[in-house]
């Protein structure tokens, strides 16, 4: 198997982070891994993104050029990450702030309101984690048991409440189907 | 018989190849009969400069480096901080601490790095044949400045002990002179307080020697310790810029 | 061996150097790389070594040359420009012998360039790199973990030879996440042998002296012609490179650094279509794997250098194959490819062998 992914959205919005979980997890399940981000010369107030790979071989380039899922957190991100999707490949939408509509017929989509679904739980901090939640539902790339053995790894300081949320939103996620 | 002077045992039994009249030679011994009094030559390591004192690390008899131009007290730094037994002084010119090594001097100092630096003022390049300094006169010849140092061309020579005296770092600064003997004797004091201001773990101590360079100013050795008392002293005034005790 | 952690490359150098000893860094800011003085910045004192933030890049490898001038292990690390301003000091290191550790963290050049991968300076840490007559050892790592490995390598060999050592890494490498294994515990500092040149307490032994110099009629060349010596020794003894499926292969892809691993993606890709083509990766560039090379150019002909920069390391490739075969370059001077592109020039190329 092989999982090529770009997730972009706003600096603070978790992008890096969710990306080192993704990785994480498929060290966890002994997969290949390798996690690029996007470091601009701006500290603030730009977009940021990574590219992750999941792969049961070597990974070649750590640069998703022609990623197998795209998740675009900001409105911003669609217009940018859209055209490098492959032809069949998933785009998931935060459709809690993306208003616009993808403009390929070629590739799967499915509209989650990650900020929506964040609060409902206790946080938007944790909007990125429902994303992730749908990445893993829609792929079955990964398992949630290796995210959640993942999620102490990467947040070393959170306190147990907080990664108990996160897994309620990863699970949340998860039911998002393909509209 | 009885013995009333000796070489001192910090400096190597060879002779040294700098010119008639020129203080290098002076300084050289001072420091060594300063090593042997503190009793520190076995765990001393002194960083020989680019210039005329590039051959310090033939003449102390202490563990010795030599390095690139202007980078002493960046050497010193590394020996210091990877041995904070050894005391470590830096030896260099005024191309070498006030040109080409201006940042190191001054960054060295506002870490107070506990180091100290003998800084040998002489307003020109020596090695290189009489170029021009950043502490030559205004007015005084060099080879790069023939009609003399003007402010339009080259701009003003630098006070390195009153521009360092503005770092809270820079916990002594004192400038002398050997160009007599009772500055010999007050060059020595001052030397000596920079090494024992290492060992008392003090921070960043230079000591500035106004020194003579008959050869490249075109003078005898006579002449030229009064071109020190009579020209640079004037620009350079003696004294304590900064001292732990204030 | 210890379980597989997940590191940024710029982090994975930091931290194998620390394991493999080293007590002494001494850096600048500057991208793509500040991941490692900003680890060194907290693991040093952790570990009872000295981190010192410099002034500049001038200022810390003169710091090294100090620092490892009392025998301990000691590291600096920059990228491209920064490495420029260090070739002076580095020069003076290769000239007093002393076995100083460095790693360039490439991005984009000439001058401020950008701050994307690159493999541009691949002449520049090849031969020599500063003034006068010298070379460094240089290792090439393509992923994470030989990045955290490599350190402990790169120490030994240039205490063996007394010669600086060098990773020569990229953008890519610093920035990346993988997993990391180890392969060797942690070096207790005070275990390694005491230098016998080393600066410091002198009591009880004749004084030492650290210098580059030597203006005695005719000793410098001596002194050179005995370094030019373990030169050449290390060019027989310590060359490293990989091969993959160059046995049966029409045509071998040469790359180093990450275009090796891009360059392996394509290469299992023509694989896939039942193409014979092969990859030989060089992991030291100096000494450069030369009778390797020239093994495999007895029974392949054609060679196809992949490379992030105008051609470089190709002339490396055709020194080594000596004429004897076809060598194509696929320049991407401070670009990344994609496996998919290296995939169409070796395509190209083998479409053209008879």
């Amino acid at each position: 198997m092989y999982q090529g992914i770009r997730i972009s959205g706003f600096g603070g919005q978790g992008i890096i982070s969710a990306g080192i979980l993704l990785a994480q997890a498929g060290m966890i399940e002994n997969k290949h891994v390798s996690w690029f981000p996007a470091y601009g010369a701006e500290m603030r107030g730009g977009t940021a993104n990574c590219s992750v790979v999941v792969s049961s071989d070597e990974v070649a380039s750590p640069i998703v050029a022609r990623p197998d899922t795209v998740i675009v957190m900001n409105e911003p991100s669609l217009a940018k990450f859209e055209p490098m999707l492959k032809p069949g490949g998933l785009l998931i939408i935060n459709s809690s702030l993306v208003n616009s509509k993808p403009q390929r017929s070629d590739i799967r989509v499915a509209y989650v309101a990650c900020n929506k679904i964040a609060e409902e739980i206790g946080t938007t901090k944790i909007a990125n984690m429902v994303a992730l939640g749908a990445f893993m539902g829609l792929t079955g790339a990964l398992g949630v048991e290796a995210i959640s053995k993942a999620l102490p790894k990467v947040f070393k300081r959170a306190k147990p409440e907080l990664l108990e949320l996160n897994v309620q939103a990863l699970k949340k996620g998860a039911e998002t189907k393909i509209s | 018989m009885k013995l009333i002077n000796k070489k001192p045992s910090s400096l190597v039994d060879k002779p040294m190849r700098y010119c008639p009249g020129c203080g290098h030679g002076i300084v050289h011994r001072l420091i060594a009969e300063i090593m042997d009094e503190l009793d520190i030559r076995e765990h001393t390591v002194g960083v020989a400069p680019v210039g005329c004192a590039v051959f310090a690390d033939e003449y102390f008899n202490c563990d010795m480096i030599q390095g690139p131009h202007g980078r002493g007290p960046a050497i010193a730094t590394g020996i210091k901080r990877s041995k904070p037994e050894c005391i470590v002084f830096s030896y260099q010119g005024d191309g070498d601490l006030a040109s080409i090594g201006m940042a190191e001097t001054v960054h060295s100092a506002a870490r107070s790095e506990n180091i100290t630096i003998i800084f040998i003022n002489n307003a020109i390049y020596g090695m290189t044949g009489g170029q021009m300094a950043p502490t030559t006169l205004l007015g005084q010849t060099s080879s790069t400045c023939p009609a003399g140092r003007s402010v339009a061309v080259n701009g003003y020579p630098i006070k390195v002990c009153e521009m360092l005296a503005q770092l809270e770092g820079a916990r002594y600064l004192e400038r002398t002179s050997v160009s007599t003997a009772p500055g010999v004797i007050k060059t020595k004091k001052a030397i000596k307080k920079a090494f024992q201001n290492q060992i008392d773990c003090v921070g960043f101590s230079m000591v500035e020697v106004l020194s003579t360079c008959p050869t490249n100013w075109g003078m005898t050795p006579v002449q030229g310790a009064r071109f020190v008392d009579e020209k640079m002293t004037p620009i350079y005034p003696l004294g304590v810029f900064r001292s732990p005790e204030q | 061996m210890a379980e597989k952690i997940l590191m940024k490359g710029n982090e994975a150098l930091a931290e194998g150097a620390v394991r493999a000893g080293c007590r002494f860094f001494a850096g600048y800011p500057i991208t793509p790389q500040n991941e490692v003085p900003e680890y060194m910045s907290w693991r040093m004192p952790e570990v009872g070594g000295s981190f010192i933030q410099a002034e500049s890049e001038v200022a810390a490898i003169n710091m090294l040359y100090g620092a490892s001038a009392t025998g301990i292990r000691t590291m600096t690390s920059s990228s491209s420009p920064g490495i420029s301003l260090k070739q002076e000091g580095i020069s003076y290191c290769a000239g007093a012998d002393l076995p100083i550790f460095f790693a360039n963290v490439v991005r984009g050049g000439p001058g401020l360039g950008n701050i994307a991968a690159g493999q541009g300076d691949y002449f520049q840490s090849t031969r020599g790199g500063g003034h006068g007559d010298y070379y460094t050892i240089v290792m090439a790592p393509n992923c994470v973990e030989e990045m955290g490995n490599f350190p402990r390598r790169c120490y030994e060999l240039a205490e063996k030879y007394r010669v600086p050592a060098m990773v020569l890494a990229d953008a890519i490498l610093g920035q990346m996440m993988e997993p990391v294994e180890f392969d060797f515990e942690p070096v207790d500092p005070k275990t390694l042998k005491a230098h016998d040149w080393a600066l410091g307490i002198a009591a009880g032994r004749e004084r030492r002296i650290v210098r580059s110099y030597d203006l005695r009629e005719g000793k410098l060349e001596l002194l050179n012609l005995e370094r030019m010596e373990r030169y050449r020794k290390i060019q027989e003894k310590e060359a490293l490179h990989e091969n993959r499926q160059t046995d049966d292969a029409k045509l071998v892809v040469a790359a180093y650094g990450t275009s090796s691993r891009i360059a392996a993606g394509a290469v299992k890709m023509a694989r896939d279509k039942g193409m014979k083509v092969g990859l030989f990766r060089p992991i030291t560039l100096w000494p450069f794997p030369t009778k390797a090379l020239a093994t495999i150019a007895e029974h392949v002909k054609n060679f196809l250098v992949v490379e992030m920069s105008m051609g470089q390391f190709v002339e490396d490739v055709r020194l080594a194959v000596c004429g004897t075969a076809r060598v194509d370059l696929y320049a991407r001077p401070a670009g990344v490819p994609s496996a998919d592109e290296v995939f169409t020039e070796i395509e190209k190329v083998y479409q053209g062998i008879r």
